[in-house]
């Protein structure tokens, strides 16, 4: 198969992640759509690994995914700390570092 | 071991002390501390007779030794050696040092017993002594100046030693910014004398600088007018005296430990060490002896109408030390320690009397408030009278010798030096009638209640306050103890003054005009090669002075005595008759406010106009307020951008990527 394919699938996700996070408000599933774009990004790097015939992108797309769990636990681990404080789960209400 | 060997005990026995009470304070128990202290300068001064024993063995040209413990600073072609100068001044000068200093440990132990800084004090005390010790024996300028910057420090610490006193404090600050000025012109000094004699070392220096300078060189009357500088600061010599009197604010031994022993004495070692400069630079000697002239009979005079005891005897100090520096200016070297020696024994003995009176009083300080104590203190009456005895040269005593030395010396020297010595005399007369002004204010009179409280048996208390405003004081942090202590209670304080009362009214003895000669012999070989050293005054004109001095002595003392016991009152008429110039002696001739004028207020005008112009407008409004105002309107945009939207943070990143992205795209194709 042509590796054209797997690249625009990969832009493909790779956007549809990008824009859950710019326009959803909920950091529950903003989280999520980092996910998907970490995934997007994951999946070039096998397409690409696998047409040069090397595993130096299958041990980067390991580590990126290593990364995204850590990722997620600190996350997840910030939203419960919102909610056992009583503020609104949503991104736009917490805006103190505004310059 | 040699007599360097002993030299360095001199300077371990102190700093090992001082670093006792210092780590130990907190564990060391009731009166140990003072005991540490004392033993260790008992040592020194036994080490001192170790060095002295030594060098007498030696032959009379090889008592001059060096030795180096490691080098200090080697750099730019100068080699500065931890050194040590072993010789006979400076043997002398440690045996007057740590055997006065002994015994005002001794007295302390008891005087200082009720204070909660026990042994802060007495590691203040050590660390004193050390850096005297140090001053005395450094072998080079380097040492010397360390020694010289150490005895300032310690004299800041010990005079504000109570240091809840406000004007003590002040005392402090006063005491150290005078010795500082004197730091500075020592260290110009040193500078101006390296420069031409490529030597820091004492001994070398002296050769070089006979052939590095023609008589009364402008370089090398500059230097000794520098060293003049901090040899006044030191001694409190004119125009440079004023922190001396305020000193009084530190607790009465350390009166005694730096205002007769020790600190204010370096001054006259500093003239006598560079003698062979000063014999170089003629000028710079003529005005030292004109200044210790000046201030003998300036101090004489304002000690005639100061009401406080302890300022009473700080001023005769200064005039005293005032014969010090004449003698040592006009070459009276000899002479001029001698009375070095005979003044630390009476001064001590002197304060210690009056730390006595004063515990009797409960802390009262003015004589106008005392009377009466002959009977109810005999052994302090006693001592006191011989101290003021030896002071007022009284025949037989030691001061009777040693002041009429340096005046037979100036005479000799002819010329102008007439003056000198005549206001030298009269300054002498002035020294007995203020020396018995003390003995019958204090001693006899009508008995004050202190005093008929004493001779009930029981001592005095008053609620404490500051002597000096009268301020209620807080002695439960022991600053001053709430105790009191008196000679005739505290045996340690009599095992002090016993011994300075029999060396004050004998150690005169040491050296009578044709009999003996025993400190001039000693230090002959310092001194021999002093270009005065053949023109000592004959024995018929030194046994004329001791007439005339005796004479003038004893007329004082008559006057005091028809003043203030046979008819009292007359004092008081003549106050009023003369209210200007006791006005202008009470003032202390107007030192203080002079510096105030000239110095104090226009650097306080410019400090304010400082403080509100430069600072406020020009600093904060214009450099500092400038520089944030152009930042903050140069990151205006930057701020903009920063909206605290997660998404908007979110966006920017992913247009950056883009836009990466793209250039990639572009560049690549």
């Amino acid at each position: 198969m042509d590796i054209v394919w797997f690249v625009v699938l990969s832009a493909f996700i790779f956007c549809i992640g990008a824009a859950g996070v710019i326009v959803r408000r909920d950091p529950l599933v903003i989280l999520l759509c980092l996910e998907l774009m970490l995934n997007g990004g994951n999946l070039a790097l096998i397409a690409f690994a696998r047409m040069h015939g090397s595993e130096a992108g299958q041990v980067f797309a390991l580590i990126v995914m290593v990364i995204a769990a850590c990722e997620v636990v600190i996350g997840l681990g910030l939203i419960v700390a919102m909610y056992r404080n009583r503020l609104r789960i949503d991104v736009d209400e917490m805006t103190e570092l505004r310059g | 071991m040699s007599a360097t060997d002993y030299g360095w005990l001199v300077l371990a026995f102190p700093l090992v002390g001082m670093l006792i009470n210092s780590f130990g304070w907190r564990v060391l128990p009731g009166r140990l501390p003072g005991w540490i202290a004392s033993a260790a300068i008992g040592l020194a001064f036994l080490a001192a007779i170790g060095a002295l024993v030594q060098m007498q063995d030696l032959p009379a040209d090889q008592r001059s030794l060096v030795d180096s413990a490691w080098t200090y600073a080697a750099t730019a072609g100068v080699r500065i050696d931890m050194a040590i100068l072993v010789d006979p001044l400076s043997v002398f000068m440690c045996l007057v040092v740590s055997g006065v200093s002994f015994l005002i440990h001794i007295y302390s132990v008891a005087y200082m017993g009720g204070d909660r800084g026990y042994a802060r004090y007495f590691a203040y005390l050590n660390y004193f002594v050390f850096s005297m010790l140090l001053l005395v024996l450094a072998a080079n300028f380097v040492i010397l100046i360390i020694g010289w910057a150490f005895v300032g420090a310690a004299s800041y610490l010990l005079i504000s030693f109570w240091y809840r006193r406000g004007t003590a404090t002040y005392a402090g600050i006063k005491a150290f910014v005078m010795n500082v000025i004197g730091d500075v012109g020592l260290v110009i000094a040193a500078f101006l004398l390296l420069n031409e004699t490529e030597t820091l070392n004492f001994g070398p220096m002296f050769d070089a600088a006979g052939e590095a300078f023609p008589t009364d060189d402008g370089t090398l009357v500059a230097a000794c007018l520098l060293i003049l500088v901090g040899a006044f600061a030191k001694s409190a010599q004119l125009p440079l005296h004023t922190w001396l009197p305020d000193a009084m604010e530190g607790p009465t031994p350390v009166s005694a430990l730096i205002h007769a022993a020790t600190m204010v004495t370096a001054g006259v070692y500093l003239i006598a060490r560079m003698h062979p400069l000063f014999e170089l630079a003629p000028t710079a000697a003529d005005i030292s002896a004109i200044i210790g002239a000046l201030t003998l009979f300036f101090a004489a005079t304002v000690a005639l109408v100061v009401t406080d005891l302890k300022r009473i005897i700080a001023y005769s100090t200064i005039s005293q030390i005032g014969y010090m520096v004449l003698g040592v200016s006009v070459a009276a070297y000899g002479a001029g320690l001698f009375h070095l020696m005979t003044h630390a024994f009476f001064k001590a003995l002197l304060f210690m009397g009056a730390g006595s009176v004063i515990g009797a009083m409960a802390g009262i300080q003015d004589v106008d408030r005392m009377g009466g104590f002959r009977r109810a203190m005999p052994f302090t009456f006693v001592t006191f009278t011989v101290g003021a005895l030896a002071l007022a040269a009284f025949p037989i005593t030691s001061g009777f010798f040693s002041k009429d030395e340096i005046l037979a010396f100036t005479i000799n020297r002819g010329g102008g030096f007439w003056v000198l010595a005549i206001a030298g005399y009269i300054a002498a007369a002035l020294t007995a009638f203020y020396a018995f002004r003390m003995v019958f204010r204090v001693f006899y009179g009508e008995p004050v209640p202190e005093a008929r409280e004493l001779e009930e048996g029981h001592l005095a208390h008053h609620d404490p306050a500051n002597p000096m405003t009268g301020e209620a004081e807080d002695t439960d942090v022991g600053f001053p103890g709430p105790g009191h202590y008196i000679a005739e209670r505290s045996w340690p304080m009599k095992a002090a003054m016993g011994p300075l009362a029999l060396l004050a009214l004998l150690a005169g003895l040491v050296q009578i005009p044709g009999v003996s000669d025993v400190i001039e012999n000693f230090l002959e070989p310092t001194f021999e090669d002093s270009r005065f050293h053949d023109t000592a005054p004959t024995e018929g004109s030194e046994l004329f002075g001791l007439g005339a001095g005796g004479l003038i002595s004893i007329g004082a003392i008559a006057v005091a005595f028809t003043l203030y016991l046979r008819r009292p009152g007359t004092t008081d008429r003549l106050r009023e008759r003369f209210a200007a110039v006791h006005t202008f002696l009470a003032h202390k001739w107007y030192f203080d406010e002079l510096y105030d004028a000239v110095f104090v207020r226009p650097a306080a005008t410019a400090g304010s106009f400082g403080r509100r112009v430069v600072e406020t407008d020009f600093v904060q409004g214009f450099v500092v307020g400038g520089a944030t105002g152009i930042v903050r309107a140069g990151t205006s945009f930057a701020r903009a951008i920063q909206t605290g939207y997660l998404r908007a943070y979110a966006l920017l990143l992913l247009l950056g990527l883009a836009g990466l992205a793209l250039y990639f795209l572009i560049a690549s194709s």
